[in-house]
Protein backbone atom coordinates (compact mmCIF):
# COMPACT_ATOMS: atom_id res chain seq x y z
CA UNK A 1 0.00 0.00 0.00
CA UNK A 2 1.22 3.46 -0.84
CA UNK A 3 1.49 5.85 2.08
CA UNK A 4 2.05 9.55 2.48
CA UNK A 5 4.22 10.03 5.55
CA UNK A 6 4.00 13.48 7.09
CA UNK A 7 7.51 14.79 7.76
CA UNK A 8 6.45 18.29 8.83
CA UNK A 9 3.17 20.19 8.97
CA UNK A 10 1.86 23.43 10.40
CA UNK A 11 -0.38 23.21 13.48
CA UNK A 12 -3.68 23.59 11.61
CA UNK A 13 -3.01 21.11 8.81
CA UNK A 14 -5.96 18.74 8.52
CA UNK A 15 -7.92 16.40 6.31
CA UNK A 16 -10.95 18.04 4.71
CA UNK A 17 -13.52 16.97 2.17
CA UNK A 18 -16.76 18.62 1.09
CA UNK A 19 -18.12 18.37 4.64
CA UNK A 20 -20.25 16.32 6.97
CA UNK A 21 -23.97 16.62 6.42
CA UNK A 22 -26.98 15.15 8.18
CA UNK A 23 -25.71 15.48 11.75
CA UNK A 24 -26.34 19.11 12.65
CA UNK A 25 -29.52 17.98 14.42
CA UNK A 26 -27.16 16.26 16.86
CA UNK A 27 -24.90 19.28 17.26
CA UNK A 28 -22.24 18.22 14.76
CA UNK A 29 -21.17 21.08 12.52
CA UNK A 30 -20.36 20.47 8.85
CA UNK A 31 -16.59 21.19 8.85
CA UNK A 32 -15.22 20.55 5.33
CA UNK A 33 -12.84 22.57 3.19
CA UNK A 34 -12.85 26.30 3.94
CA UNK A 35 -12.42 26.93 0.20
CA UNK A 36 -14.59 24.34 -1.56
CA UNK A 37 -13.75 25.77 -4.98
CA UNK A 38 -10.03 25.14 -4.52
CA UNK A 39 -10.64 21.70 -3.01
CA UNK A 40 -12.65 20.91 -6.15
CA UNK A 41 -9.95 22.19 -8.48
CA UNK A 42 -7.14 20.26 -6.74
CA UNK A 43 -9.24 17.12 -6.94
CA UNK A 44 -10.18 17.69 -10.59
CA UNK A 45 -6.48 18.02 -11.50
CA UNK A 46 -5.80 14.52 -10.17
CA UNK A 47 -9.01 13.06 -11.61
CA UNK A 48 -10.96 12.80 -8.33
CA UNK A 49 -14.53 13.86 -7.68
CA UNK A 50 -14.64 17.48 -6.44
CA UNK A 51 -15.53 16.64 -2.84
CA UNK A 52 -12.85 14.00 -2.14
CA UNK A 53 -10.75 14.43 1.00
CA UNK A 54 -7.50 16.34 0.62
CA UNK A 55 -4.90 17.79 2.95
CA UNK A 56 -5.78 21.36 3.92
CA UNK A 57 -2.79 23.56 4.75
CA UNK A 58 -3.43 26.78 6.64
CA UNK A 59 -0.74 29.44 6.02
CA UNK A 60 2.09 27.05 6.93
CA UNK A 61 3.18 24.47 4.40
CA UNK A 62 4.52 21.01 5.03
CA UNK A 63 6.62 18.11 3.79
CA UNK A 64 5.46 14.59 2.96
CA UNK A 65 7.30 11.51 1.84
CA UNK A 66 5.86 8.87 -0.47
CA UNK A 67 6.35 5.32 0.76
CA UNK A 68 5.61 1.96 -0.82
CA UNK A 69 4.42 3.15 -4.23
CA UNK A 70 3.86 6.34 -6.19
CA UNK A 71 1.43 9.20 -5.62
CA UNK A 72 0.01 11.80 -7.97
CA UNK A 73 -0.79 15.10 -6.32
CA UNK A 74 -2.05 18.56 -7.22
CA UNK A 75 -2.25 21.79 -5.25
CA UNK A 76 -4.82 24.60 -5.39
CA UNK A 77 -5.93 27.43 -3.15
CA UNK A 78 -3.57 29.80 -1.39
CA UNK A 79 -0.48 30.79 -3.35
CA UNK A 80 2.09 28.18 -2.31
CA UNK A 81 4.91 26.46 -4.12
CA UNK A 82 4.74 22.71 -4.74
CA UNK A 83 8.03 20.86 -5.12
CA UNK A 84 8.92 17.22 -5.59
CA UNK A 85 12.45 16.46 -4.40
CA UNK A 86 13.22 20.14 -4.74
CA UNK A 87 11.91 20.55 -8.29
CA UNK A 88 9.07 23.05 -8.62
CA UNK A 89 5.81 21.82 -10.14
CA UNK A 90 4.10 24.37 -12.43
CA UNK A 91 0.93 26.01 -11.11
CA UNK A 92 -2.31 24.00 -11.51
CA UNK A 93 -0.55 20.92 -12.85
CA UNK A 94 -0.56 17.45 -11.34
CA UNK A 95 2.73 15.75 -10.60
CA UNK A 96 3.70 12.29 -9.47
CA UNK A 97 6.19 11.41 -6.76
CA UNK A 98 7.87 8.02 -6.63
CA UNK A 99 8.62 5.86 -3.64
CA UNK A 100 10.97 7.76 -1.35
CA UNK A 101 10.47 11.16 -2.94
CA UNK A 102 9.51 14.19 -0.87
CA UNK A 103 6.57 16.45 -1.64
CA UNK A 104 6.98 19.94 -0.27
CA UNK A 105 4.23 22.54 0.03
CA UNK A 106 5.56 26.04 0.71
CA UNK A 107 3.96 28.44 3.14
CA UNK A 108 1.27 30.67 1.67
CA UNK A 109 2.53 33.87 0.04
CA UNK A 110 -1.04 35.08 -0.17
CA UNK A 111 -4.34 33.54 0.76
CA UNK A 112 -4.73 31.15 3.67
CA UNK A 113 -5.87 27.63 2.73
CA UNK A 114 -4.17 25.35 0.20
CA UNK A 115 -5.36 21.88 -0.80
CA UNK A 116 -3.14 18.97 -1.72
CA UNK A 117 -5.28 16.36 -3.46
CA UNK A 118 -4.03 12.83 -4.12
CA UNK A 119 -5.16 10.79 -7.13
CA UNK A 120 -7.58 8.07 -6.04
CA UNK A 121 -8.04 9.63 -2.61
CA UNK A 122 -7.11 8.76 0.95
CA UNK A 123 -7.89 5.43 2.62
CA UNK A 124 -8.90 7.09 5.89
CA UNK A 125 -12.12 5.85 7.50
CA UNK A 126 -14.85 8.50 7.61
CA UNK A 127 -16.56 9.58 10.83
CA UNK A 128 -20.31 10.11 10.41
CA UNK A 129 -19.90 9.97 6.66
CA UNK A 130 -17.00 12.39 6.24
CA UNK A 131 -13.24 12.53 6.70
CA UNK A 132 -13.30 16.26 7.49
CA UNK A 133 -11.86 17.28 10.85
CA UNK A 134 -14.02 19.59 12.95
CA UNK A 135 -11.14 21.07 14.92
CA UNK A 136 -12.90 22.20 18.08
CA UNK A 137 -14.90 19.04 18.68
CA UNK A 138 -12.38 16.49 17.41
CA UNK A 139 -14.88 14.83 15.10
CA UNK A 140 -13.29 13.30 11.98
CA UNK A 141 -9.80 13.80 10.60
CA UNK A 142 -7.08 11.35 11.46
CA UNK A 143 -8.07 10.08 14.90
CA UNK A 144 -9.97 13.29 15.66
CA UNK A 145 -7.02 15.65 15.32
CA UNK A 146 -4.90 17.65 12.89
CA UNK A 147 -1.99 16.10 11.04
CA UNK A 148 1.50 16.07 12.50
CA UNK A 149 4.94 14.70 11.74
CA UNK A 150 4.94 10.94 11.96
CA UNK A 151 1.42 10.44 10.63
CA UNK A 152 1.06 8.08 7.69
CA UNK A 153 -1.87 8.44 5.32
CA UNK A 154 -2.72 5.30 3.35
CA UNK A 155 -3.77 5.93 -0.25
CA UNK A 156 -6.51 4.15 -2.15
CA UNK A 157 -4.39 3.99 -5.30
CA UNK A 158 -1.00 2.22 -5.30
CA UNK A 159 0.30 3.79 -8.53
CA UNK A 160 -1.11 6.60 -10.69
CA UNK A 161 -1.75 5.90 -14.36
CA UNK A 162 -2.10 8.05 -17.48
CA UNK A 163 -0.58 11.45 -18.19
CA UNK A 164 -0.36 14.36 -15.78
CA UNK A 165 -3.11 16.94 -16.11
CA UNK A 166 -3.03 20.71 -16.12
CA UNK A 167 -5.28 23.71 -16.24
CA UNK A 168 -4.46 25.77 -19.32
CA UNK A 169 -4.22 29.45 -18.54
CA UNK A 170 -4.74 31.26 -15.31
CA UNK A 171 -7.73 31.61 -13.02
CA UNK A 172 -9.29 35.02 -12.93
CA UNK A 173 -9.27 36.47 -9.46
CA UNK A 174 -12.67 37.39 -8.13
CA UNK A 175 -13.02 40.80 -6.56
CA UNK A 176 -15.67 43.23 -5.43
CA UNK A 177 -17.81 43.26 -2.33
CA UNK A 178 -18.78 40.11 -0.45
CA UNK A 179 -22.41 39.45 -1.30
CA UNK A 180 -24.92 38.76 1.46
CA UNK A 181 -28.62 38.04 1.78
CA UNK A 182 -30.12 40.08 4.62
CA UNK A 183 -31.57 37.98 7.46
CA UNK A 184 -32.47 35.75 9.24
CA UNK A 185 -32.74 38.26 12.15
CA UNK A 186 -32.62 41.67 10.48
CA UNK A 187 -35.47 42.74 12.79
CA UNK A 188 -32.97 42.67 15.69
CA UNK A 189 -31.04 45.53 14.08
CA UNK A 190 -31.71 49.20 13.45
CA UNK A 191 -32.13 50.42 9.88
CA UNK A 192 -28.88 52.30 10.31
CA UNK A 193 -27.08 49.08 11.29
CA UNK A 194 -28.11 47.47 8.01
CA UNK A 195 -27.06 50.60 6.11
CA UNK A 196 -23.73 50.57 7.97
CA UNK A 197 -23.08 46.96 7.04
CA UNK A 198 -23.39 47.67 3.33
CA UNK A 199 -21.92 51.16 3.22
CA UNK A 200 -18.94 50.98 5.54
CA UNK A 201 -15.67 49.12 5.37
CA UNK A 202 -14.83 46.24 7.69
CA UNK A 203 -11.56 44.55 8.34
CA UNK A 204 -10.79 40.94 9.19
CA UNK A 205 -9.34 40.88 12.69
CA UNK A 206 -6.64 38.59 14.05
CA UNK A 207 -9.40 36.38 15.45
CA UNK A 208 -9.95 34.34 12.34
CA UNK A 209 -9.91 30.59 12.05
CA UNK A 210 -11.93 27.71 10.67
CA UNK A 211 -14.79 28.49 13.04
CA UNK A 212 -15.22 32.03 11.86
CA UNK A 213 -13.78 35.46 11.32
CA UNK A 214 -14.33 38.34 13.68
CA UNK A 215 -14.51 41.72 11.93
CA UNK A 216 -13.56 45.15 13.15
CA UNK A 217 -15.26 48.28 11.93
CA UNK A 218 -18.27 50.42 12.74
CA UNK A 219 -20.47 48.96 15.45
CA UNK A 220 -23.77 47.41 14.31
CA UNK A 221 -26.54 48.60 16.56
CA UNK A 222 -29.20 46.19 17.76
CA UNK A 223 -32.83 47.24 17.71
CA UNK A 224 -34.97 47.48 20.84
CA UNK A 225 -35.34 43.69 20.67
CA UNK A 226 -31.83 43.38 22.07
CA UNK A 227 -29.09 40.90 21.32
CA UNK A 228 -30.41 37.65 22.71
CA UNK A 229 -32.59 35.33 20.69
CA UNK A 230 -33.99 31.95 21.57
CA UNK A 231 -31.19 29.81 20.08
CA UNK A 232 -31.78 28.74 16.50
CA UNK A 233 -29.87 27.15 13.64
CA UNK A 234 -26.77 28.80 12.18
CA UNK A 235 -26.17 28.61 8.42
CA UNK A 236 -22.61 28.67 7.10
CA UNK A 237 -21.73 32.28 6.32
CA UNK A 238 -24.05 33.73 8.96
CA UNK A 239 -22.98 37.18 10.17
CA UNK A 240 -23.70 37.00 13.88
CA UNK A 241 -23.60 40.14 15.97
CA UNK A 242 -23.13 39.71 19.73
CA UNK A 243 -23.71 42.40 22.32
CA UNK A 244 -20.55 44.34 21.48
CA UNK A 245 -21.90 45.09 17.98
CA UNK A 246 -18.88 43.60 16.17
CA UNK A 247 -19.82 41.11 13.46
CA UNK A 248 -18.53 37.53 13.43
CA UNK A 249 -18.92 35.48 10.24
CA UNK A 250 -19.40 31.80 11.05
CA UNK A 251 -17.70 29.33 8.74
CA UNK A 252 -17.02 25.60 8.32
CA UNK A 253 -16.19 24.75 11.95
CA UNK A 254 -19.05 26.81 13.37
CA UNK A 255 -21.33 25.61 16.14
CA UNK A 256 -24.73 24.38 14.92
CA UNK A 257 -26.96 26.71 16.94
CA UNK A 258 -26.55 30.02 18.69
CA UNK A 259 -28.33 32.70 20.65
CA UNK A 260 -27.06 35.91 19.01
CA UNK A 261 -28.99 37.54 16.18
CA UNK A 262 -27.66 37.15 12.64
CA UNK A 263 -27.95 40.24 10.47
CA UNK A 264 -27.13 38.63 7.11
CA UNK A 265 -25.65 35.53 5.46
CA UNK A 266 -22.76 35.45 3.01
CA UNK A 267 -23.76 33.63 -0.20
CA UNK A 268 -22.07 30.32 -0.96
CA UNK A 269 -20.21 31.61 -4.03
CA UNK A 270 -18.34 34.19 -1.94
CA UNK A 271 -17.39 31.93 0.98
CA UNK A 272 -14.15 30.68 -0.63
CA UNK A 273 -12.90 34.23 -1.22
CA UNK A 274 -13.81 35.20 2.32
CA UNK A 275 -12.04 32.15 3.75
CA UNK A 276 -8.88 33.01 1.81
CA UNK A 277 -8.79 36.59 3.16
CA UNK A 278 -6.14 37.16 5.78
CA UNK A 279 -6.41 39.21 8.96
CA UNK A 280 -6.16 42.87 8.00
CA UNK A 281 -8.02 42.41 4.71
CA UNK A 282 -10.59 45.15 4.11
CA UNK A 283 -14.07 43.97 3.20
CA UNK A 284 -17.17 45.56 1.85
CA UNK A 285 -20.56 43.92 1.73
CA UNK A 286 -23.31 44.13 -0.85
CA UNK A 287 -26.83 42.83 -0.42
CA UNK A 288 -28.50 40.62 -2.97
CA UNK A 289 -32.04 39.26 -2.89
CA UNK A 290 -32.42 35.53 -2.37
CA UNK A 291 -33.41 34.72 -6.01
CA UNK A 292 -30.39 36.65 -7.24
CA UNK A 293 -28.20 34.65 -4.83
CA UNK A 294 -29.53 31.45 -6.37
CA UNK A 295 -28.75 32.74 -9.88
CA UNK A 296 -25.20 33.53 -8.73
CA UNK A 297 -24.87 30.00 -7.28
CA UNK A 298 -25.98 28.49 -10.58
CA UNK A 299 -23.58 30.67 -12.57
CA UNK A 300 -20.73 29.73 -10.23
CA UNK A 301 -21.54 26.06 -10.64
CA UNK A 302 -21.60 26.41 -14.43
CA UNK A 303 -18.27 28.25 -14.41
CA UNK A 304 -16.75 25.57 -12.21
CA UNK A 305 -17.92 22.82 -14.58
CA UNK A 306 -16.36 24.67 -17.51
CA UNK A 307 -13.16 25.16 -15.59
CA UNK A 308 -12.89 21.48 -14.76
CA UNK A 309 -13.78 20.54 -18.33
CA UNK A 310 -10.88 22.66 -19.59
CA UNK A 311 -8.31 20.54 -17.76
CA UNK A 312 -6.05 18.88 -20.32
CA UNK A 313 -3.25 16.39 -20.38
CA UNK A 314 -0.14 18.31 -19.40
CA UNK A 315 2.34 19.22 -22.11
CA UNK A 316 -0.20 19.32 -24.94
CA UNK A 317 0.07 22.86 -26.27
CA UNK A 318 -3.21 22.88 -28.14
CA UNK A 319 -5.22 25.67 -26.62
CA UNK A 320 -7.42 27.51 -28.99
CA UNK A 321 -8.90 30.90 -28.34
CA UNK A 322 -12.38 29.57 -27.54
CA UNK A 323 -10.95 27.55 -24.66
CA UNK A 324 -9.16 30.61 -23.36
CA UNK A 325 -12.33 32.65 -23.58
CA UNK A 326 -14.22 30.01 -21.65
CA UNK A 327 -11.79 30.44 -18.80
CA UNK A 328 -12.66 34.08 -18.36
CA UNK A 329 -16.13 33.56 -16.94
CA UNK A 330 -15.17 32.23 -13.60
CA UNK A 331 -17.60 34.02 -11.36
CA UNK A 332 -17.45 32.10 -8.13
CA UNK A 333 -14.23 30.30 -8.81
CA UNK A 334 -11.61 32.02 -6.92
CA UNK A 335 -8.04 32.87 -7.31
CA UNK A 336 -7.08 32.57 -3.71
CA UNK A 337 -3.97 34.60 -4.30
CA UNK A 338 -6.05 37.76 -4.80
CA UNK B 1 -48.65 35.90 14.69
CA UNK B 2 -51.79 33.83 14.93
CA UNK B 3 -51.46 30.11 15.58
CA UNK B 4 -50.66 28.38 12.33
CA UNK B 5 -48.58 31.25 10.98
CA UNK B 6 -44.99 30.64 10.11
CA UNK B 7 -42.22 33.00 9.09
CA UNK B 8 -39.61 32.15 6.48
CA UNK B 9 -36.30 33.71 7.49
CA UNK B 10 -33.77 33.77 4.65
CA UNK B 11 -30.36 32.27 5.48
CA UNK B 12 -28.35 33.02 2.35
CA UNK B 13 -28.78 30.97 -0.81
CA UNK B 14 -28.64 27.49 0.75
CA UNK B 15 -30.87 27.59 3.83
CA UNK B 16 -34.06 29.00 5.28
CA UNK B 17 -35.36 29.02 8.82
CA UNK B 18 -39.05 28.27 9.29
CA UNK B 19 -40.01 30.01 12.51
CA UNK B 20 -43.11 29.06 14.49
CA UNK B 21 -42.84 31.52 17.35
CA UNK B 22 -40.47 33.27 19.66
CA UNK B 23 -40.74 31.30 22.88
CA UNK B 24 -39.54 28.13 24.54
CA UNK B 25 -42.87 26.39 24.48
CA UNK B 26 -43.94 22.74 24.15
CA UNK B 27 -46.61 23.46 21.52
CA UNK B 28 -44.18 25.41 19.33
CA UNK B 29 -41.57 22.68 19.71
CA UNK B 30 -44.12 20.03 18.78
CA UNK B 31 -44.95 21.86 15.55
CA UNK B 32 -41.24 22.26 14.73
CA UNK B 33 -40.73 18.54 15.18
CA UNK B 34 -43.86 17.70 13.17
CA UNK B 35 -42.55 19.75 10.23
CA UNK B 36 -39.13 18.15 10.68
CA UNK B 37 -40.69 14.69 10.43
CA UNK B 38 -42.74 15.70 7.38
CA UNK B 39 -39.70 17.13 5.58
CA UNK B 40 -37.63 14.04 6.22
CA UNK B 41 -40.46 11.75 5.14
CA UNK B 42 -40.98 13.66 1.92
CA UNK B 43 -37.27 14.48 1.22
CA UNK B 44 -37.89 17.11 -1.49
CA UNK B 45 -35.24 17.22 -4.22
CA UNK B 46 -32.16 19.15 -3.12
CA UNK B 47 -32.84 18.87 0.62
CA UNK B 48 -29.51 18.54 2.49
CA UNK B 49 -30.60 18.43 6.11
CA UNK B 50 -32.94 19.92 8.67
CA UNK B 51 -31.98 21.31 12.07
CA UNK B 52 -34.81 21.44 14.62
CA UNK B 53 -34.37 24.02 17.40
CA UNK B 54 -36.65 25.38 20.13
CA UNK B 55 -38.93 27.37 17.90
CA UNK B 56 -37.83 26.89 14.34
CA UNK B 57 -36.61 24.43 11.75
CA UNK B 58 -33.58 25.37 9.69
CA UNK B 59 -33.77 23.71 6.30
CA UNK B 60 -30.51 23.44 4.36
CA UNK B 61 -30.58 22.69 0.66
CA UNK B 62 -28.66 22.67 -2.58
CA UNK B 63 -29.70 25.93 -4.28
CA UNK B 64 -29.02 24.40 -7.70
CA UNK B 65 -31.82 21.88 -7.24
CA UNK B 66 -34.20 22.94 -4.46
CA UNK B 67 -37.53 24.48 -5.50
CA UNK B 68 -37.75 27.20 -2.87
CA UNK B 69 -41.07 28.66 -3.97
CA UNK B 70 -42.76 25.25 -3.96
CA UNK B 71 -41.30 24.64 -0.51
CA UNK B 72 -42.74 27.90 0.85
CA UNK B 73 -46.15 27.15 -0.65
CA UNK B 74 -46.12 23.61 0.74
CA UNK B 75 -45.08 24.61 4.26
CA UNK B 76 -47.55 27.50 4.34
CA UNK B 77 -50.34 25.04 3.55
CA UNK B 78 -49.05 22.40 5.92
CA UNK B 79 -48.35 24.71 8.88
CA UNK B 80 -51.92 25.04 10.25
CA UNK B 81 -52.28 21.26 10.26
CA UNK B 82 -49.12 20.57 12.29
CA UNK B 83 -50.05 19.02 15.63
CA UNK B 84 -49.15 21.27 18.60
CA UNK B 85 -49.45 18.35 21.00
CA UNK B 86 -46.04 16.88 21.75
CA UNK B 87 -45.82 13.28 20.65
CA UNK B 88 -44.71 10.94 23.41
CA UNK B 89 -41.01 10.46 22.90
CA UNK B 90 -38.53 7.93 24.17
CA UNK B 91 -37.84 8.41 27.86
CA UNK B 92 -34.27 8.24 29.19
CA UNK B 93 -33.25 7.76 32.83
CA UNK B 94 -29.97 9.58 33.21
CA UNK B 95 -27.81 8.95 36.29
CA UNK B 96 -26.43 12.14 37.86
CA UNK B 97 -23.82 12.55 40.58
CA UNK B 98 -24.85 15.80 42.27
CA UNK B 99 -22.66 18.21 44.18
CA UNK B 100 -19.08 18.03 45.39
CA UNK B 101 -16.45 17.93 42.68
CA UNK B 102 -19.16 16.80 40.22
CA UNK B 103 -21.47 19.75 40.81
CA UNK B 104 -19.38 22.69 41.91
CA UNK B 105 -22.28 25.18 41.84
CA UNK B 106 -24.81 23.05 43.73
CA UNK B 107 -24.33 24.65 47.15
CA UNK B 108 -24.17 28.24 45.94
CA UNK B 109 -27.20 27.76 43.71
CA UNK B 110 -29.17 26.16 46.56
CA UNK B 111 -28.24 29.02 48.88
CA UNK B 112 -29.28 31.57 46.27
CA UNK B 113 -32.79 30.04 46.24
CA UNK B 114 -32.95 29.58 50.02
CA UNK B 115 -32.80 25.80 49.69
CA UNK B 116 -30.61 23.08 51.10
CA UNK B 117 -28.55 21.20 48.48
CA UNK B 118 -30.83 18.19 48.96
CA UNK B 119 -33.93 20.30 48.34
CA UNK B 120 -32.37 21.69 45.16
CA UNK B 121 -31.51 18.17 43.96
CA UNK B 122 -35.10 17.10 44.65
CA UNK B 123 -36.44 20.01 42.62
CA UNK B 124 -33.98 19.40 39.79
CA UNK B 125 -34.73 15.70 39.42
CA UNK B 126 -38.50 15.89 39.92
CA UNK B 127 -39.69 16.85 36.41
CA UNK B 128 -39.91 14.79 33.26
CA UNK B 129 -37.86 17.03 30.97
CA UNK B 130 -38.38 17.31 27.27
CA UNK B 131 -35.49 17.49 24.80
CA UNK B 132 -36.10 20.64 22.78
CA UNK B 133 -32.96 20.44 20.73
CA UNK B 134 -29.45 19.11 20.42
CA UNK B 135 -27.22 21.96 19.45
CA UNK B 136 -24.12 24.07 19.77
CA UNK B 137 -21.73 21.12 19.96
CA UNK B 138 -22.17 17.35 19.51
CA UNK B 139 -24.69 15.84 21.93
CA UNK B 140 -25.48 19.05 23.86
CA UNK B 141 -29.00 18.26 25.01
CA UNK B 142 -31.18 21.29 25.75
CA UNK B 143 -34.09 20.51 28.05
CA UNK B 144 -37.36 22.23 28.86
CA UNK B 145 -39.34 21.63 32.02
CA UNK B 146 -37.13 23.11 34.72
CA UNK B 147 -39.01 24.06 37.91
CA UNK B 148 -39.31 27.87 37.49
CA UNK B 149 -38.61 28.36 41.20
CA UNK B 150 -34.97 27.30 40.60
CA UNK B 151 -34.44 29.22 37.35
CA UNK B 152 -31.06 30.92 37.70
CA UNK B 153 -29.59 33.64 35.46
CA UNK B 154 -26.35 32.62 33.76
CA UNK B 155 -23.05 33.42 35.40
CA UNK B 156 -21.55 36.81 34.59
CA UNK B 157 -18.12 35.21 34.19
CA UNK B 158 -18.38 32.05 32.09
CA UNK B 159 -15.85 29.37 33.00
CA UNK B 160 -13.33 28.79 30.23
CA UNK B 161 -13.37 25.05 30.85
CA UNK B 162 -16.01 22.67 32.19
CA UNK B 163 -15.79 18.89 31.94
CA UNK B 164 -17.79 16.59 29.67
CA UNK B 165 -21.24 15.50 30.80
CA UNK B 166 -22.08 18.44 33.04
CA UNK B 167 -25.64 18.72 34.29
CA UNK B 168 -26.34 22.41 34.50
CA UNK B 169 -29.04 25.05 34.51
CA UNK B 170 -29.07 28.50 32.89
CA UNK B 171 -32.11 30.74 33.09
CA UNK B 172 -35.17 28.50 32.67
CA UNK B 173 -33.22 25.91 30.68
CA UNK B 174 -31.53 22.71 31.76
CA UNK B 175 -28.70 20.99 29.92
CA UNK B 176 -26.93 17.68 29.57
CA UNK B 177 -23.48 18.66 28.38
CA UNK B 178 -21.56 16.74 25.76
CA UNK B 179 -17.86 17.38 25.47
CA UNK B 180 -15.76 19.64 27.68
CA UNK B 181 -16.46 23.31 26.89
CA UNK B 182 -16.57 26.84 28.22
CA UNK B 183 -19.86 27.44 30.07
CA UNK B 184 -21.67 30.19 31.91
CA UNK B 185 -24.28 27.83 33.30
CA UNK B 186 -24.54 26.62 36.90
CA UNK B 187 -23.16 23.12 37.31
CA UNK B 188 -25.28 20.99 39.65
CA UNK B 189 -23.81 17.63 38.79
CA UNK B 190 -22.23 15.41 36.20
CA UNK B 191 -23.34 12.32 34.32
CA UNK B 192 -21.09 9.56 33.02
CA UNK B 193 -23.48 9.24 30.06
CA UNK B 194 -21.87 10.10 26.72
CA UNK B 195 -24.69 11.65 24.73
CA UNK B 196 -22.28 11.46 21.78
CA UNK B 197 -19.59 8.90 21.12
CA UNK B 198 -18.18 8.54 17.60
CA UNK B 199 -17.93 4.89 16.63
CA UNK B 200 -20.58 3.73 19.11
CA UNK B 201 -23.85 2.43 17.70
CA UNK B 202 -25.81 4.62 18.00
CA UNK B 203 -23.33 7.51 18.10
CA UNK B 204 -26.01 9.76 19.64
CA UNK B 205 -28.38 8.81 22.43
CA UNK B 206 -30.73 11.75 22.83
CA UNK B 207 -32.77 13.38 20.08
CA UNK B 208 -35.19 16.31 19.96
CA UNK B 209 -38.59 15.11 21.18
CA UNK B 210 -37.19 12.62 23.72
CA UNK B 211 -37.90 12.84 27.45
CA UNK B 212 -35.33 12.80 30.23
CA UNK B 213 -35.55 11.96 33.93
CA UNK B 214 -32.54 12.55 36.19
CA UNK B 215 -31.70 9.87 38.74
CA UNK B 216 -29.52 10.98 41.68
CA UNK B 217 -26.68 8.53 41.93
CA UNK B 218 -24.06 8.02 44.62
CA UNK B 219 -20.59 9.35 43.88
CA UNK B 220 -19.15 5.93 44.76
CA UNK B 221 -20.63 4.59 41.50
CA UNK B 222 -18.91 7.16 39.26
CA UNK B 223 -15.84 5.10 38.40
CA UNK B 224 -17.84 2.01 37.50
CA UNK B 225 -20.41 3.88 35.39
CA UNK B 226 -17.78 6.03 33.73
CA UNK B 227 -15.82 2.92 32.69
CA UNK B 228 -18.96 1.33 31.28
CA UNK B 229 -19.78 4.49 29.34
CA UNK B 230 -16.23 4.72 28.01
CA UNK B 231 -16.57 1.12 26.83
CA UNK B 232 -19.63 2.10 24.79
CA UNK B 233 -22.47 1.26 27.17
CA UNK B 234 -25.31 3.80 27.06
CA UNK B 235 -25.46 3.92 30.92
CA UNK B 236 -28.60 5.99 30.40
CA UNK B 237 -31.56 3.66 30.58
CA UNK B 238 -34.41 3.68 28.09
CA UNK B 239 -37.66 3.39 30.05
CA UNK B 240 -40.22 0.97 28.70
CA UNK B 241 -43.48 2.83 27.97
Amino acid sequence: MTLLAILAAGPATSLQDSGRFGWQRFGVGPAGAMDRASLGLANALVGNGPGAAAIEFALAGGRLKVEGGAARVALAGADCTLKIDGTAVPLFTSASARDGQTIEVGSARSGVFAYLAVAGGLAVPPTLGSISLHHRTGVGGLGGRSLRAGDRLPLLLAEPSGPERALPGAIQAQSGPIRVVIGPQEDYFTASAIATLVEQEYRISDQADRMGVRLTGPKLEHSAKGYNIVSDGIPTGAIQVPGNGMPLILLADRQTTGGYPKIATVIGADLPRLAQSRPGTKLRFKTVERPEAVRIAKAADQAERELFASIRSAGLASLDSSELLALNLVDGVVDARG
Amino acid sequence: MTPGDVRFLPCGDAAVTVEFGNAIDPAISARVLALDAAMNAERPAGLVETVPTYRSLMVQFDPLVFDYDAFVRGVTQLAPTLDPNPRPGRRWKVPVIYGGEFGIDLEATAERHGLTPTQLIDKHCAPVYRVYMIGFMPGFTYLGGLDPSIATPRRLDPRPHTPAGIISIGGIQALIGGQAMPSGWHILGQTPVRTFMAGREPAFLTAAGDEVVFVPTDASRWAELDRAAEAGEPVAELVAR
